[in-house]
């Protein structure tokens, strides 16, 4: 953990998983109210490494093995908030978020607007989620639409190191609940922590990569793939505009929509299956607010209307550099 | 173990053999308190009636009643110390009424003017009611780990160490929140005690449904004690819950109580009981109810004819002025829709808020 203590002037390179640990070290240094609960956070570290370091750093009060049941975490972080706490659940993998949908979605959510404002609900729920990694049934899912379709939660979903240190921060200091989505096959490659300075609010999507032909938008790991479609294009002589959306609720359009306005055209992607889905959204709300600016109808990259499949076909699921730039030469013939 | 009970269903004092570790727990009361027990009884089933009078004529959109139960909530709710925390599940009206909550708050919620209804660190700190069955056993258990984080309880001095009380019936009990809300206290040794309604149905199912062993018995699947009192007997339901909290706010973890007790109403205003229940089961039932056995004891302490006159007129005026301002029960504003979603800004609620007040605005001027 030595290498990700914080100062000013420091700048880092660290893989996205130890960012988010030195992230969560600073919000327990900041507030003691902050503590961690998981299945497997404790000595382990969490299967993906994440809380490593904090259990021997913080002791078993403030990062807590829990039992191994979903409601029981986020019940009782509910609990813990209403006590005044700032409980930052750790769920497994996307696929068992499920057994705490009810807990999330009827209570958490709602628990501020019942008490007609009296409480917070300052509570995070981290969720590595989405695939790339060749795992089996449940280990690969993107379950983002269910949270961002749900009043009274927050949902962000970091692409890079950078972020996943602030925004967790940030996160964790939100008198909302907030749904974490951390994308896990971006949990090892490095890149730059700027530990003296954060730049950027939590809801604030942004421009990670200029071109003036087409706008393309995605959030989490969908953004290298974005930034690999990108780099193609140039070399096409296609200059490829990649919006990074950081937030999914609220979404904030403003990058999206000065984006568009200049190249009048836009894909959005995402590994989620696109029907009813944050890639809908956006379509749905660039149509109607950005329709004279439009050259070409708003198209969507998506996994399929289908279960994840097995790893073996991943590839053919996932869209991938090529399956974006198909979309982008589709709408560049109009 | 047999049922705890001290009153027959003559209202006969005759302590159950297991009721005995639990005597020296009577001695806290005085005769006013018994008289208060008493009171608050009867005062609440004359509330009842009036709250489903007002359902039935159009003022309430659903009344749940809790006639029967009243022994087993006002005996827990007295064994509670003030600084402790009660979560309630949805019909636990006197129990909200000992902790200070005014009971008409409880029907702003059922008429429709708010989700919540007050603010618990102003009653007594009886939380909300939460209407999906067992949610708040695990906000409950939560909030005892919160206690024990904050040092505010297990430290030797009762009169300031916390405990928690958990409210949820035979139906909720086949919940899994309930099951990983015992889990997690056992676990975390909170201080907290499970009460437990049995009121025999879950709307229109029997707990025979819902449980093939005698629902205190699964405590100790969980680690932990387990004890099934006569719900109908309002010493029984005090004594053993103060000895509960006691035990858990002195470090010695958590309990479950079973108090068998039976919902003599419907389930609500939306249920029709004749459809699913013989009047033999109901007959058994009101021959134990849990007022009149009390009364026959207090009669037989010397309590006079007059005290039980002066009970029925305040109750009556308790309900005429529960109806009169029930009625006077205003919605509140649009904004209300919008206002309390988030703690921090969110630009597309305050949009939808914006465009709903210029929509409105659009109107005005216009004959309605």
């Amino acid at each position: 953990m030595s290498e990700a203590t914080p100062s000013a002037q420091n700048v880092h390179n660290l893989p996205m998983a130890k960012a988010i640990t030195a992230g969560l070290r600073q919000a327990m240094i900041d507030d003691p109210k902050v503590l961690l609960m998981g299945e497997d956070i404790g000595p382990l570290g969490g299967v993906f490494r994440v809380t490593e370091g904090l259990f021997a750093e913080f002791g078993p009060r403030r990062v807590l093995d829990t039992p191994l049941a979903e409601s029981g975490i986020v019940g009782t972080a509910i609990g813990l908030a209403l006590r005044g706490y700032r409980p930052v659940c750790e769920i497994q993998f996307d696929g068992f978020v499920f057994p705490a949908f009810d807990q999330i979605t009827t209570q958490l959510s709602r628990m501020r607007n019942r008490h007609e404002g009296g409480v917070i609900m300052p509570v995070v729920i981290r969720i590595p989620y989405g695939g790339h990694i060749g795992s089996i049934e449940h280990h690969q899912e993107s379950p983002e639409a269910y949270f961002a379709h749900t009043p009274g939660l927050r949902v962000v979903s970091p692409s890079n190191s950078h972020d996943a240190y602030w925004m967790m921060q940030d996160a964790i200091a939100s008198d909302d609940p907030v749904i974490f989505l951390e994308p896990k096959s971006r949990y090892w490659p490095k890149g730059e922590v700027h530990f003296g300075q954060n730049g950027i609010a939590l809801h604030a999507s942004r421009v990670v990569h200029p071109g003036k032909d087409v706008t393309v938008v995605g959030h989490g790991a969908m953004v290298s793939v974005l930034l690999q479609a990108a780099g193609i294009a140039a070399g096409e002589g296609i200059g490829v505009e990649v919006v990074d959306l950081r937030s999914l609720s609220p979404l904030d359009f403003g990058p999206i929509l000065d984006s568009v306005q200049k190249t009048g055209r836009l894909v959005v992607a995402q590994e989620a299956s696109g029907f009813a889905s944050v890639g809908s959204e956006i379509a749905a709300t660039i149509a109607e607010k950005a329709f004279y600016s439009l050259e070409a109808p708003v198209l969507r990259v998506s996994g399929f209307d289908t279960p994840f499949p097995p790893a073996a076909v991943e590839t053919h699921f996932l869209p991938s550099p090529d399956r974006v730039l198909e979309a982008v030469d589709r709408v560049l013939a109009y | 173990m047999p049922t705890v009970s001290f009153l027959t269903a003559e209202g006969e004092f005759l302590p159950s053999e297991s009721a005995e570790e639990f005597v020296p727990y009577l001695d806290r009361l005085s005769e006013d308190d018994y008289r208060r027990f008493y009171r608050d009884m009867a005062v609440m089933r004359r509330f009842d009636t009036e709250a489903a009078n007002l359902q039935r004529q159009g003022q309430l959109a659903l009344w749940v009643p809790s006639h029967g139960q009243e022994a087993a909530q006002v005996g827990s709710a007295y064994a509670a110390r003030p600084q402790d925390h009660i979560f309630p599940s949805y019909r636990e009206h006197v129990v909200g009424m000992i902790r200070g909550l005014d009971v008409v708050d409880i029907l702003r919620l059922l008429r429709g003017a708010t989700m919540g209804g007050w603010k618990p660190e102003e009653h007594g700190n009886f939380h909300l009611y939460t209407l999906v069955l067992a949610a708040q056993t695990l906000h409950a258990t939560g909030y005892a780990m919160g206690m024990q984080f904050d040092g505010q309880t297990a430290t030797g001095n009762p009169d300031t160490d916390e405990a928690v009380i958990v409210y949820f019936g035979d139906g909720a009990s086949s919940q899994g929140d309930a099951n990983e809300a015992l889990v997690f206290a056992a676990s975390y040794q909170t201080p907290q005690v499970f009460f437990l309604q049995n009121n025999h149905w879950a709307i229109s199912v029997p707990v025979s449904r819902q449980s093939r062993t005698p629902l205190y018995q699964r405590a100790s699947g969980f680690g932990i004690p387990g004890t099934q009192i006569d719900g109908n007997d309002v010493l029984a339901s005090f004594a053993v819950t103060a000895k509960s909290l006691d035990d858990a706010r002195a470090g010695r973890g958590p309990a479950l109580i079973e108090a068998l007790t039976y919902r003599i109403g419907a389930h609500t205003t939306a249920d029709d009981p004749t459809k699913y229940r013989d009047a033999e089961d109901l007959a058994y039932w009101v021959a134990r109810d849990p007022i009149i056995r009390f009364r026959r004891y207090l009669t037989d302490l010397g309590v006079g004819g007059d005290f039980f006159t002066s009970v029925d007129e305040e109750a009556a005026d308790f309900a005429s002025d529960v109806r009169r301002r029930a009625l006077e029960i205003r919605g509140p504003g649009r904004s209300v829709i919008f206002d309390n979603v988030y703690a921090e800004p969110h630009p597309l609620i305050e949009e939808q808020k914006a465009w709903l007040d210029r929509y409105e605005a659009s109107f005005e001027g216009e004959e309605a």
